[in-house]
């Protein structure tokens, strides 16, 4: 069960259309394609997809599996949104109550275990091992943990262990952490501990694995383990997060590494032609997809499908989605620009000071400049660091040409 | 669309040399991220025809293998989809497929079993794109009995291996020349042709009868008086890849941004196999100039001029110059490349030289490849 149903609120313009889960990442994928590869290369071949927030990206990502060789005659992948019930109708008002509200689904395969996931980490991790682990401890509930620096463990849910990895207590972000093993938010359930779990608690608003579940099985006695991870794994929950998981893949050899043979991750690709490089151009340190023409300059980036760089445009430490145009002798420094944006000739994009953004400078900092997909910029727009922009913009949404750095513009298109 | 396909997919290529020796010419890798016979599936499922059958005989492991899937043409289909022939052994038959018209005379059954009117047929090694709807209405207009793609390569051209056609100010064809030493025309037929089904039943097994087996010396040229056989002209892109030089030329083309566009960005696309291999990376020391790159490539070096297929990796201090490196090929250190088509799956040695002079040289390296 893939929880995929979330905002992801911190990713800011990025996910103003889109779940977290379907923002693209790497050049090519998007979130959802690393836990969807995981479940297929480690044998898992029933998934349902829990969506709530704006899942139309999702949806058409996701069809009927193909790319993930989900389309089966058995199990396969389903998509679940919330629905309506002749009473009692609600969203899915918390991670738990979404997998309650599929019971049905679930019983329908009567399955063993359930292996519950976000759709919004990226990593690449066998499950089979996990469920071998789980299985070996005749545990009713195993949670993945990863070790992160005692400092930071006070940013997470922190689990504390004996020996044989039972867990015997757990705190949520707690201020003086006993231990360096944070949940992963993935956890594998005995189906009828899972089960008889989620009845119990039906009536607790927003019910949550966390916070209800998983104290409700301590206390009811339930076995609990850890299953240590040490891979590669990076929630990539704010956009500087975001940006810099997608740098890491630029290094030599990337501690994540995508030209393994055998862990490959799969994406929808629409589009397949070769890229092309001008004689003008030139290139360093940089993954790039398919079927973009680069007549520019592009260091230390990384650049989508279908993208046009022009001529004499330099993009430098900066992320671009599929789809979207650098107009002519245009500068990016730091920037994302997600999908199918055309930035117009002779603009500057990340110019000036780290000065804090206006509106909300939690989620736009770092001097990272943001904008948002369908975006158009006019001809020789400068635009300062710490800025936001999202939404067809013409001239005279900018004095002078100018958005000072720590801005926000973000226009209203006549669709929703 | 009224009509099914077949894809002429049997041959080897003797002016392929070594590059056709382990695959059949429809196999050959192509603009990167393609391979030849895409261009003809795609061609038929963007013109709407469900129920296509591919003709394969020689060597056709890599055919087999890109073709292990029809759902990337769009070809998955519950009524019609894509069908593989090769060669089998029945009671009535125990030979290989003699010619093209014995190639469709041996799967017959699939003619007769099949109830749309028309057949399309097509080779395999051509790079073009093209509406068959709009061939199967000209060939209606013209109430003909087979229609034959042709193309006006232009005087001068190196014709001498296709088939050359003159027509009267109808189309109607009158004359038709296999091959021959000295063309008297440059209008060439592009192996594409469009007949009634049960008019093309009934000329196969008559030539089958008569122990003949060759489309077109045996059907077209035989028929060009009694049958109505009409030329369609094209003007648009259209190659033929099955010598060294036009498959080098060919995918040369393929830099040029009016090719590109055409093929790439213009509607409808061409499909291919989907690999699900990582973007393209290009490390400190990567320059890369007029060249195309495909996913799953590691570029260290020089590239120029050149296109690299799928999942090459080419190394540091390296120049690559006016080459094709086929897919999977694995270029060491301080290496350099010039006018080259590296075979796939080749593994080149550090500090190694490769130069073409004059000619395009075709590199089959298969060394040990240590794993960085």
């Amino acid at each position: 069960m893939l929880l995929a149903g979330g905002q992801g609120s911190r990713l800011g313009i990025l996910t103003r259309k889109m779940a977290k889960p379907a923002v693209s990442f790497g050049g090519k994928y998007r979130i959802i394609d690393f836990p969807l590869s995981n479940c297929i290369n480690s044998g898992v071949d029933t998934v349902g997809v829990l969506t709530q927030y704006r899942p139309l990206r999702l949806n058409t990502h996701i069809g009927i599996g193909i790319p993930w060789d989900l389309d089966r005659n058995i199990g396969g992948v389903t998509v679940l949104p919330p629905y309506e019930k002749s009473e009692d109708t609600e969203w899915y008002t918390g991670t738990a109550n979404a997998i309650y509200q599929n019971m049905e689904y679930m019983e329908s395969f009567n399955p063993d275990y359930i292996l519950i996931l976000s759709g919004d980490h990226i990593y690449k991790m066998d499950y089979e091992a996990m469920l071998s682990f789980h299985k070996a401890n005749n545990a009713d509930i195993t949670i993945a943990v990863m070790p992160v620096p005692l400092e930071e463990a006070s940013r997470f849910g922190i689990m504390i262990a004996d020996e044989d990895k039972r867990i015997t207590e757990f705190e949520e972000k707690p201020e003086h952490p006993r231990s360096n093993l944070a949940s992963m938010g993935i956890y594998i359930f005995n189906f009828k501990t899972l089960k008889k779990a989620l009845f119990d608690m039906k009536s607790q608003p927003a019910l949550d694995f966390g916070k209800h579940v998983i104290p409700y099985c301590r206390d009811h006695g339930s076995p609990l383990y850890a299953y240590e991870f040490n891979g590669y794994w990076k929630d990539v929950g704010t956009l500087n997060s975001y940006w810099e998981a997608n740098m890491e893949l630029i290094d030599i050899v990337p501690e994540f590494n995508l030209y393994e043979e055998y862990w490959k991750i799969y994406t929808k690709s629409d589009i397949q032609p070769p890229q092309y490089f001008a004689d003008t151009s030139a290139v360093d340190a940089s993954i790039i997809g398919e079927g973009s023409d680069i007549y520019g300059e592009v260091y230390h980036s990384v650049i989508g499908c279908g993208v046009t760089i022009g001529k004499g445009a330099v993009v430098r430490d900066s992320i671009i989605m599929n789809g979207t145009r650098i107009g002519d002798s245009s500068r990016v420094e730091k920037s994302i620009i997600a999908e199918n944006c055309h930035i117009g000739k002779d603009c500057e994009i990340g110019f000036g000071e780290d000065i804090a953004n206006d509106t909300a400078p939690h989620i736009y900092n770092h001097g990272l400049v943001t904008i948002g997909e369908k975006s158009v910029i006019p001809i020789g727009t400068r635009i300062g660091r710490n800025s936001v922009v999202s939404g067809i913009t013409i001239k005279t949404d900018y004095s002078n040409s100018t958005l000072p750095e720590g801005s926000t513009l973000i226009k209203e298109s006549e669709d929703i | 669309m009224r009509a099914i396909g077949i894809i002429l997919a049997g041959g080897g290529s003797s002016r392929m040399g070594e590059l056709s020796r382990e695959r059949a010419v429809c196999a050959m890798p192509i603009a990167g991220s393609y391979r030849s016979i895409d261009f003809t599936l795609s061609n038929m499922s963007n013109s709407h025809i469900q129920k296509v059958a591919v003709f394969t005989q020689y060597n056709a492991r890599s055919l087999n293998e890109h073709l292990n899937s029809s759902k990337w043409w769009d070809l998955g289909r519950k009524q019609g989809g894509l069908y593989v022939f090769t060669p089998a052994i029945t009671a009535k038959n125990s030979s290989w497929y003699r010619g093209t018209a014995d190639a469709i005379y041996q799967n017959l059954h699939f003619l007769k079993n099949s109830h749309e009117p028309y057949v399309v047929i097509s080779s395999g090694d051509c790079v073009y794109k093209m509406d068959f709807s709009k061939v199967l209405q000209y060939h209606i207009d013209k109430k003909a009995d087979i229609t034959v793609v042709c193309k006006d390569m232009g005087l001068g051209s190196n014709i001498e291996r296709f088939g050359t056609v003159s027509m009267n100010e109808e189309y109607r064809i009158k004359e038709f020349e296999e091959k021959p030493l000295h063309a008297r025309t440059s209008t060439i037929s592009c192996g594409i042709y469009i007949a009634r089904r049960r008019q093309l039943i009934e000329m196969i097994e008559q030539s089958a009868k008569e122990e003949r087996f060759d489309f077109v010396r045996d059907i077209l040229i035989r028929h060009k008086d009694t049958k109505r056989i009409y030329g369609y002209k094209i003007d648009s892109y259209w190659r033929n890849i099955a010598s060294i030089e036009d498959y080098y030329s060919t995918n040369m083309d393929f830099l040029k941004s009016d090719v590109r566009d055409y093929f790439f960005r213009q509607y409808p696309d061409i499909y291919s196999k989907v690999e699900d291999l990582p973007p393209a990376k290009y490390n400190a020391g990567a320059k890369v100039r007029n060249s195309l790159v495909s996913s799953g490539c590691i570029v260290n070096g020089i590239v120029d001029n050149s296109i690299l297929f799928k999942k090459s990796y080419i190394g540091n201090n390296c120049t690559v110059r006016n080459s094709i490196i086929l897919n999977d090929v694995f270029i060491d250190d301080n290496t350099v490349i010039e006018n080259c088509i590296v075979e796939s799956r080749g593994t080149i040695k550090a500090n190694s030289t490769f130069v073409g002079d004059g000619n395009i040289r075709i590199v089959v390296e298969r060394n040990e490849r240590y794993v960085i």
